[in-house]
Order: C-alpha cells, then sequence, then structure tokens
C-alpha cells in the first residue's frame, strides 16, 4: 500500500480494520449466542399450534387433519453445505485476490455469491412453505424463536451477499489489485463468521430433536 | 499487510473551516466529538436531574398530589433511563474521545467518522427518548422495563415503544464506538508504550469497551424480542403463549451487572490518574489495579441473578449468585486500599479534583458495602424494591461515577479548554454537593429498612417516612445549587483568559506534554515513551519543569477531513427503527426509505474520497 497512502505502523502489527472486524465479530458471537439461547430455552414450549414436535407428523387440532412434520431436512441440508463450501470459494477467491489472478478472484467471488444467494433462496422459500403448513410468527413459541433466530442470521447472510457483490463489481472494474486485498480478506472474514454461526444453527434447529 | 491506511491530504483542498456550526456537523476530530459528547451529556444530565428535582417535590410530603401517578412512573422511568443511557455512560464517552488518543499518543482514533457517527447516533437516540414527552407518551415502565409491564396487554400506548426504539438506537452508538476504541487502545499507542505502560484511565477505559461489546449484544436481542412481542404479537415475554417473563430479567441483568461496571469503571481510571498527581506519587500497586479490573469485569458477568433473589430461584443459584457477588468485593477492595496507599505519606496538593476524588473514595465505600448487604438472599429480600435499593446504587452511581466524573472535568478543563476553572468555586462546588448527595440519598437507607417502597408516587403519613423525605427533597435542591455553582464557574472562567499552561498540575500522562487546549494534530512528534509515568521520567531526567511546548505548525501531519457521511448514516440508522416503530400505522414503504438512506450513508462513506483507497486519487 506504499504507493498512494501514507501508511501508519501500528502497536499490534495488525491492520486496524482487521482488528476492528475480529472485534465486531467477537461481539456478534454474543448477539447470536443470546438468540440460540432463546430458542433454545423456548422450542420445548407450545400451548397452540403446529406440535408436538416440529420433526414429527401431527394433527392439526382445528381439523383433525393428519399433516407432515414442519421441518424437511433435505433442502435444508443443500443450503447448509453449500453455504459450508462458499467458505472454501471465498478462500480460494481470496487467494487469487492476493496473487493478482483476477480470473481466478472473480470465479471463486462468483461462485460465493452465487452460494449465499442460494441460501438465502431457500430460506425465503422455507419460510413461505412454513407459512403455508401454518407455522407462523405468532402461532407459538417454536415459530416465533425459530423464525427470529433463522431471521436474523438470514439477515446477515444477506448483508455479506451485498458486501461481495460490492467487492465483486470492484473486481471486475479491475479496482482489487493484490495490494487492496485486505478489503476482500476483511469481508470474507464476516462471511466464514457468518457460515460458522449456521454450523452451530444447523444441528441446534433441524438435527436435534 | 501491517499498516493502516489512513487517506492522504496532500492531494485534497485545505480541510474546511475551523469554525461554524457546518465545523462541528462535519467534524472527525476526536477532541470536538469529545466536547460535542460533554456537552449533550450535560444537558441530558441536566434533565434527568429536573426529572429528579420533580420527583423530589412530589415526595417532599405525604399524600402530595403535586405529580399523578402517571407522571411520576414517565419522571422515574425517564430519569433512571436518562442518567445511565444519556448521562453517565455518554460523559464517560467524553473522555474516552478526548483523553485516550492523547493519553497513547495518537493523532486520532482509529476510525475517526465512526468515531463521529457514534456521537450523532447517541445525540438522535437521546432525543428520539425524550421526544416522547411531546407525544405525551414517555416511557413509564422503570429503566429495567421489566415484563410483562412492558407487554402490549399492560403497556398499549407508545410509551414502551419509544423506550425500546430509543435503547435500540443508542445502543447503536455503543457499539460502534466500543469497536473503535478498542481497536485504537491496541493499535494506536505510542512507539514504545507497552500494555502495561499504558495510563490508568486507558486501561480502565479499555476494560469498560470489552465489557460494552459482551453486554450490549445481549440487551440487543432482549429489546429485539421486546419488539417482536410488540409489534409483530408474538409471545416471548407473554405467560399466556407459553413465553416467560423472567427470561426477560435474566437478558437484561446479563446485560445490566456488567452495564453498572460499565458505569463505574472509567471514574474509577479517573481517581486512579487523580490520586498520584495530587500526591506526588506514582499509582500504588498499578499491575494489581489493572488485574483487580479485570478480575471485576470478568466476574461482572456472573452475577446477574443477584438482582433476582425475590423471584425465587432456589437454594443452589441463590448461593452461587450471593458468593460470586461477595467475590467482587474482593477486587473492589484491593482498589480501594490501592488509592489509599497511594495518597499514604505523600505531597498531597489540595486543589478541587482532590477533593472530589477523596469524596468519591469515602461515597463509594459506602455505596459498596451496602452492596455487599444485599448480595445475601435472605437481606435482599427484606430490601428489594425498597428505598434502600435506591440509596444503594446512588451511593455507587451518584456517589461513584459522578463523583469521579467530575474529578475528571476539573482535572481536564484545563487540557480541554486552555482554562483554569476557578478553584474557590470548585471547592463550594464540592461542599455543597458532598452535602447535597448525603442529605439526599443517606436518609433513603433509612426509610427503606422502615420499607418505604421504590417506584411509588406517593406514601400516608404516620409510617415514619415524612420527615426523612422532606429531608432528602432538601438535599436535592442542595445538589441542584451545586450544580449551577459549577455552570457559573464555567460561564465565568470562559469569559476570563486562556490561562491554562500546557502541565498546570505536574502530571504524569503525556495529554499533559502539549499545549493547552490541544492543537488539531496533538503532538508536533510522535512521543516515545520509555516507562508507565513518561511526562515525570522527562521532567526528572531534566532536573524541574518542561517548558511550554510549542503547538508547531501542523505542516507535513495528515489530519483526516472532515465528512458528513457519518451524519447522514447516523440519520438513516434512526429512521430504521423509528420507522419500525410507526409501521403498523404508516405501512413499510418508511422502512424501504430509511434503509436506503443508510446505504446511501454508507457507501458513500465508504468511497468517500480522502479516505477510500479506491476513490482517492494517486
Amino acid at each position: 500500500m506504499s504507493d498512494h497512502a501514507p501508511a501508519l505502523e501500528t502497536s499490534t502489527g495488525l491492520d486496524s480494520r482487521k482488528l476492528a472486524i475480529w472485534t465486531f465479530i467477537g461481539s456478534e458471537c454474543l448477539f447470536f449466542a443470546t438468540l440460540i439461547s432463546n430458542y433454545l430455552v423456548h422450542k420445548q414450549q407450545w400451548l397452540t399450534g403446529p406440535g408436538p414436535f416440529p420433526h414429527e407428523v401431527w394433527t392439526d387440532p382445528a381439523t383433525g387433519k393428519v399433516l407432515e412434520p414442519i421441518i424437511e431436512i433435505p433442502l435444508v441440508t443443500v443450503g447448509t453445505a453449500l453455504l459450508l463450501f462458499s467458505s472454501l470459494f471465498i478462500v480460494l477467491a481470496l487467494y487469487g485476490a492476493q496473487k493478482g489472478r483476477r480470473g481466478m478472484l472473480l470465479g471463486w467471488l462468483g461462485a460465493t455469491i452465487l452460494c449465499g444467494l442460494f441460501f438465502v433462496g431457500m430460506q425465503v422459500y422455507e419460510f413461505t412453505h412454513f407459512v403455508h403448513k401454518g407455522l407462523t410468527l405468532q402461532r407459538n413459541m417454536f415459530g416465533a424463536s425459530f423464525f427470529v433466530l433463522t431471521g436474523f442470521h438470514g439477515t446477515h447472510v444477506t448483508i455479506g451477499v451485498i458486501w461481495l457483490i460490492t467487492m465483486f463489481i470492484l473486481a471486475l472494474r479491475k479496482q482489487l489489485p493484490s495490494t487492496r486485498s485486505l478489503n476482500l480478506e476483511i469481508a470474507a472474514l464476516y462471511w466464514h463468521f457468518v457460515d460458522v454461526v449456521w454450523v452451530v444453527i444447523f444441528p441446534v434447529v433441524y438435527l436435534i430433536k | 499487510m501491517a499498516t493502516t491506511v489512513l487517506g492522504h491530504e496532500q492531494t485534497l483542498p485545505a480541510h474546511g473551516a475551523k469554525t461554524g456550526l457546518w465545523s462541528w456537523i462535519t467534524t472527525v476530530d476526536h477532541k470536538r466529538i469529545g466536547i460535542l459528547y460533554g456537552a449533550t451529556a450535560f444537558f441530558f444530565f441536566l434533565l434527568g436531574g429536573l426529572e429528579a428535582l420533580l420527583i423530589r417535590i412530589q415526595l417532599a410530603k405525604p399524600d402530595n398530589n403535586f405529580l399523578s401517578p402517571e407522571a411520576y412512573n414517565q419522571l422515574f422511568t425517564m430519569h433512571g433511563t436518562s442518567m445511565i443511557f444519556l448521562a453517565i455512560m455518554p460523559l464517560s464517552a467524553m473522555f474516552f474521545n478526548f483523553m485516550i488518543p492523547l493519553q497513547i499518543g495518537a493523532r486520532d482514533v482509529a476510525f475517526p467518522r465512526l468515531n463521529a457517527f457514534s456521537y450523532w447516533v447517541f445525540l438522535l437516540g437521546g432525543l428520539y427518548l425524550n421526544v416522547s414527552w411531546l407525544f405525551g407518551a414517555a416511557p413509564d415502565a422503570g429503566w429495567f422495563g421489566y415484563a410483562n409491564l412492558t407487554s402490549k396487554q399492560f403497556s398499549p400506548g407508545l410509551n414502551v415503544d419509544f423506550w425500546v426504539i430509543g435503547l435500540q438506537i443508542l445502543g447503536v452508538s455503543s457499539l460502534a464506538a466500543a469497536v473503535n476504541f478498542f481497536t485504537t487502545v491496541l493499535n494506536l499507542r505510542a512507539p514504545g508504550m507497552r500494555l502495561m505502560w499504558m495510563p490508568i484511565f486507558t486501561w480502565m477505559s479499555f476494560i469498560t469497551q470489552i465489557l460494552l461489546l459482551l453486554a450490549f449484544p445481549v440487551i440487543t436481542v432482549a429489546l429485539i424480542l421486546l419488539m417482536f412481542d410488540r409489534f409483530f404479537g408474538t409471545g416471548f415475554y407473554v405467560p399466556a403463549a407459553g413465553g416467560d417473563p423472567l427470561l426477560w430479567q435474566h437478558l437484561f441483568w446479563i446485560f445490566g451487572h456488567p452495564e453498572v461496571y460499565i458505569l463505574i469503571l472509567p471514574a474509577f481510571g479517573i481517581i486512579s490518574e487523580v490520586l498520584p498527581v495530587f500526591s506526588r506519587k506514582p499509582l500504588f500497586g498499578y499491575a494489581a489495579m489493572v488485574f483487580s479490573g479485570i478480575f471485576i469485569a470478568f466476574l461482572g458477568f456472573g452475577v446477574w441473578s443477584h438482582h433476582m433473589f425475590a423471584t425465587g430461584m432456589g437454594p443452589i443459584a441463590d448461593t452461587y449468585f450471593s458468593l460470586a457477588t461477595m467475590l467482587i468485593a474482593i477486587p473492589t477492595g484491593v482498589k480501594i486500599f490501592n488509592w489509599l496507599g497511594t495518597i499514604w505519606g505523600g505531597s498531597l496538593q489540595y486543589k478541587t479534583p482532590l477533593y472530589f476524588a477523596l469524596g468519591f473514595i469515602a461515597m463509594f465505600i459506602i455505596g459498596g458495602l451496602s452492596g455487599v448487604m444485599h448480595a445475601s438472599p435472605p437481606a435482599d429480600l427484606q430490601q428489594t424494591d425498597t428505598y434502600f435499593i435506591v440509596a444503594h446504587f446512588h451511593y455507587v452511581m451518584f456517589g461513584g461515577s459522578i463523583f469521579g466524573l467530575t474529578a475528571g472535568a476539573y482535572y481536564w478543563w484545563p487540557k480541554i479548554f486552555g482554562r483554569m476553572l476557578d478553584e474557590g468555586l470548585g471547592k463550594l462546588h464540592f461542599w455543597l454537593m458532598l452535602i447535597g448527595f448525603n442529605l439526599t440519598f443517606f436518609p433513603m437507607h433509612i426509610v427503606g429498612l422502615l420499607g418505604m417502597p421504590r417506584r411509588t408516587y406517593t406514601y400516608p403519613a404516620a409510617l415514619g417516612f415524612d420527615t426523612l423525605n422532606l429531608v432528602e427533597t432538601v438535599g436535592a435542591f442542595i445538589l441542584m445549587v451545586a450544580f449551577l455553582v459549577f455552570i457559573y464557574n464555567v460561564i465565568k472562567t470562559t469569559r476570563g483568559p486562556r490561562n491554562a499552561p500546557a502541565d498546570p498540575w505536574n502530571g504524569a500522562t503525556l495529554e499533559w506534554s502539549i499545549p493547552s487546549p490541544p492543537p488539531e494534530w496533538n503532538f508536533g512528534q510522535t512521543p516515545q515513551v520509555h516507562s508507565r509515568d513518561p511526562l515525570w521520567e522527562t521532567k526528572r531526567a531534566r532536573g524541574g519543569p518542561l517548558p511550554e511546548p510549542s503547538p508547531g505548525t501542523g505542516a507535513g501531519i495528515h489530519i483526516p477531513n472532515p465528512s458528513y457521511w457519518p451524519v447522514v448514516s447516523a440519520i438513516g440508522v434512526t429512521a430504521i427503527f423509528a420507522s419500525l416503530m410507526m409501521a403498523h400505522k404508516t405501512g413499510y414503504w418508511g422502512v424501504i426509505v430509511a434503509v436506503s438512506i443508510l446505504f446511501f450513508g454508507l457507501y458513500n462513506w465508504l468511497f468517500e474520497k480522502g479516505y477510500s483507497e479506491f476513490t482517492t486519487e494517486h
């Protein structure tokens, strides 16, 4: 970065922006820890609505009809897998950025963005599907805590996708040379964090009964 | 990539005007932002004080009808909320802003525009909370906002909405500032300044940032759940829906207990700066001070349920939280003995900051002792929800934080404004505050133990509360006079000449090595640090006081450009929350507009010329 701006040595040797994103991620851990705790406290508590369990066949008390389980694991598993792979893709994109290999950068960054978009789309589909099956935000405590937890995670993914698209456009305009790869590295740290949070949420919500 | 890019000024026009309203709106100078924080927080402090005076007038005599019960609820809620979030926290932030960069020998904070953003969000959040008065719907469920007082069923009006949204906005400000100062302290220390050579105020402030980073996300989620309950009909805190009101108490106090250390640790830091300077001795037990501060912060996350003994958690939880709470007395005691060790045998300079620092120690000990009393569940069950608790937390919040912050104000005033405050008026301020404070809050111990409940708008005659309550009201008005004396002192000395030398108190830390007030670029030359008390070291090596430093011309020193994008982004953040509150009446188009404002502000911020690598010519 010597060519265009006076740079200051930092006390830790770590770039301040990188330290700041790590700090922010530390704080975000508490945010998601609280949301996950809230889900665990509430998931067994429903007085009305789909039950007794979101993973099992249930009978609608109003109509007496026997209905499928609310949660469908296969689709979410695909979304989860793609989100996990996107963490690998962004590492490859960053490698491309650092080595100045623009094709590699654009390709893998594009793949990361597509995975993110698929995940967000999967979640939109899942939410509407759940609502059709009768699980709404107001229906019971499982619904409320599920939608709030996964909804806030989805919001984080969406912000990440917008951030990565911004990086992609910069790369397209040849504004992301290897000297500026730190910008992508910071975005990647955030992206990895969002993935790691999902690694916790997925088993807690979908796999553990 | 061990570098920080700060942009560069060579290719840009000179940095805008230095005076006028626009220069304050667009400023990114940590010193100016510090002054903005201070002025705004002092205004809210006076507002919170006014609310307290109205409460005291109502309680001056039994069966009084000066205030309606509804108005009383709004006043005590806004008094508590304002004093915590709009007065003490931002008054500490004033010192973080002004002093941390100077104490560590930096030119500014790590992210100057983020710093401006934090201030503007704080200002807008504070105004948002107080705009509720104009709607006749000020928050009225207490600063703790217990469920299910806050549920739609029991609080259908806008009051609680204003509180939830106001606190969310203020949370954004606190978190942004915490990321900024955490990074600043770790990354921008002057060459040679090791962590264990940092000034103790910087250390305590650094610990405070960690508490903010870890505690605020929890209250954010608690408030989000409350927002969903109120705006979208969920039932997280509604028993009938399967929710649990106690969840709120747990989440609130997991935030709320660290929050009290967020309020007191900066004051600890200020006291630990003032006592050595006015005792002419280095701080006694520096390392013990640092580690006891860390220990207090760590324990602060493990004691939240001592606020909840009355909920009946059972003997095991009660025992754990009781013991953990009593454990906090140990590091706090270490601090108090170290302060005493610092002044022991010192050559005491009886100046106003020392008066307030000594007042702090005495008052804080009283508050600390009553705190240990209700760490015991059986005692707490008698004391909870009585004025005894009100007495306790005013001894730590006012006797502690406010005395400490006032000591800091008198200590650093010459540095910030280049003028000495009047010593005689300062001491008058101290004695009025000490007497008024004890008259107001000491009798609360007694009426509390006699059983007078908190948060109740009046009390019947003949319960033995009358005289003591009248004394408390008289005390509150003496406190008012004390702060009027302070304001008079400020006005009087502001009209006088700029008379403060660079180092009026024979200070030990770097902020006293530069002119008062400091030039925009702080340090003409980056200081080199070789010890814990660098300025004392320099003076000792020279064998006497240093000559008045020259500010230098600032030529060749990079100073970040003014920017208005932080203000635009702050408006966007505030608008998002405000539009959420209004969405059920106006629809969601408001949220979309607000998000657009935020994105517009953020993108212009990120690609701003002079800051961004992407747009700055080279």
